[in-house]
């Protein structure tokens, strides 16, 4: 007969459970890292469009030539300029910041979402400035002869129509940032990657990098589902 | 004096001259039929009618007031304020030759909406004891609301959204929306020329349905029959000039200017 406790032991055995606590625990750096680049990234990108498509060129010209430098160069070089260059010409590593108090990864961390913030802004600054760029200059005139402010033509008419026009766009935007924050690894962040590559490194086993594969596939199957809801509700207003 | 005087205005874009000293003047109760060939100026004098540009010089005046411009330049410059312009620009309503509904709102919502930014605002100015409750005012904006739709034959489409409406619903959807503001005049750009004839009608017959001793309309067609039946007075626009203006008779039947002679033959 088939030995059920033996199928436990090859299986469910000691590695696994080790290393499914251990990934937890970088997935948690992930996702720490994704939802706060998030929820910094969109006011900061929301900004950097209101600069972009400033009619006074002073505020223009500087940062749509920062949006350019940053969306053209590769996020990693980006990483690496935040996390040493403070240390190599300044002598003044992160790690040694006092706001860190000494704890090493909690400046790794905060340098690389640094970075991330400021990466992905520019990236939804392009994506809001098309966004309401693309609402038909008759909603506003419509706004403006209906007695509304500027502020309430904004939050009451025009809001609702960029969030439709952009949510497309920031869905492959958020996915890509998903699988982006595995850049940390390489910053010496604890993400996921990074635990599942100190396997192999330490217990020369393969397999938790294969398993991280699945941890990115679930979430990013949630965030495809809610994306894919929020299209349907805003797409109702629309044939 | 009459409930609309516009006098000398002009209006120019870059190096062109638009409206080149416009001057008419409109009863309470009146409808004006606004014809002229394409590039004459019409769309420019009805936006600048409703501060959707700022003309050069010139003046409008409705019921008494001076709304744009005047001979006292200090008065003129308090006017040009985006608070003033938000309030005077409310003597006027405009519907647009797209509609230009907001998508994201019921046909309901499209008409009480900025009657309710509007009554939040003049709610907030009274004296907390005379603030009336939201909930009582939205209710009769919603009442309101509901007797322009069935003024407009839209009754049974008040949960509808604008994309589910023909052309022809949406242009009457547009003007309740113009009308829930109680403008003294009703300005339209080319309301049907988004529209195929059988929409044309549905709407048109609206418009004129409109019409009564205290509703002011600005009407810019190239629905000459609609000029002619139903306007009280007509102006012909020539490159940005009032070539000819008087009644439908003078003007269809009797046209003096060689400019609006072939124009009336063409049509
Ligand atoms: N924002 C603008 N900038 C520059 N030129 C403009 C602008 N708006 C209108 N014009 C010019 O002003 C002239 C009059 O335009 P307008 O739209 O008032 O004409 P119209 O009589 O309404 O014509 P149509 O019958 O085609 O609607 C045109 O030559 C047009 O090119
Ligand atoms: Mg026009």
């Amino acid at each position: 007969m088939y030995d059920i406790s033996n199928w436990w032991n090859s299986y469910i055995n000691e590695d696994f459970i080790r290393v499914t606590v251990q990934l937890w625990k970088g997935f948690g750096v992930t996702l720490s890292l994704f939802f706060l680049t998030l929820i910094l990234a969109i006011p900061l990108g929301l900004v950097l469009a209101f600069c972009t498509r400033s009619s006074f060129p002073l505020l223009k010209l500087p940062f749509r030539a920062f949006v350019y430098v940053i969306r053209g160069t590769p996020l990693l070089l980006q990483l690496m300029i935040v996390i040493y260059i403070p240390g190599i010409a300044f002598h003044a590593p992160i790690t040694k910041w006092g706001m860190f108090g000494g704890n090493v990864a909690r400046a790794y961390f905060f340098g690389a979402l640094f970075a991330f913030v400021i990466n992905y802004a520019c990236y939804f600054s392009e994506i809001f400035r098309g966004g309401i760029e693309n609402i038909p200059k008759g909603q506003y005139e419509a706004c403006d002869v209906l007695g509304m402010t500027r502020s309430e033509a904004f939050f009451r008419v025009i809001l609702l129509q960029v969030i439709r026009n952009i949510l497309a766009p920031m869905s492959n935007e958020i996915i890509t940032l998903v699988k982006d924050t595995a850049l940390a690894r390489t910053v010496a962040v604890t993400e996921i990657l990074f635990c599942a590559y100190e396997f192999l490194k330490i217990d020369a086993i393969i397999w938790p990098l294969f398993y991280t594969g699945l941890f990115y596939l679930v979430f990013n199957a949630v965030l495809t589902w809610l994306f894919g809801i929020a299209e349907k509700k805003l797409s109702r207003y629309y044939k | 004096m009459a409930l609309l005087e516009v006098t000398n205005l002009k209006k120019s874009f870059q190096d062109t001259d638009v409206l080149k000293g416009i001057s008419f003047s409109l009863e309470r109760g009146e409808v004006l039929a606004i014809i002229g060939s394409s590039g004459s100026g019409k769309t420019t004098l009805l936006r600048c009618l409703n501060f959707l540009e700022t003309a050069d010089s010139g003046s409008i005046q409705v019921d008494h007031h001076t709304i744009f411009g005047g001979d006292d330049a200090e008065a003129a410059s308090v006017l040009a304020s985006p608070k003033q312009i938000r309030k005077n620009r409310l003597y006027f309503g405009l519907v647009f030759q797209s509609f230009h509904l907001f998508p994201q709102y019921t046909v309901l919502q499209n008409l009480t909406l900025s009657a309710q930014l509007k009554a939040l605002k003049e709610n907030k100015a009274l004296p907390r004891q005379e603030r009336r409750q939201k909930a009582e005012i939205f209710r009769t904006l919603d009442q309101q609301a509901m007797e322009l739709l069935k003024r407009v034959g839209l009754s049974e489409k008040i949960s509808s959204y604008p994309c589910e409406l023909s052309g022809g619903q949406q242009q009457r959807v547009a003007i309740a929306r113009a009308l829930m503001l109680t403008p003294d005049i009703l300005c339209f750009d080319e309301p049907t020329s988004a529209l195929d004839p059988e929409l044309t009608k549905e709407v048109m017959g609206v418009i004129r349905s409109l019409k009564s001793s205290d509703t002011t309309m600005i009407v810019v067609t190239h629905e000459m029959d609609f000029a002619r039946n139903v306007a009280d007075k007509v102006i012909f626009m020539a490159n940005g000039i009032i070539e000819e203006k008087g009644t439908p008779e003078e003007v269809f039947d009797h046209p003096k200017s060689p400019i609006l002679q072939s124009f009336i033959s063409n049509t």
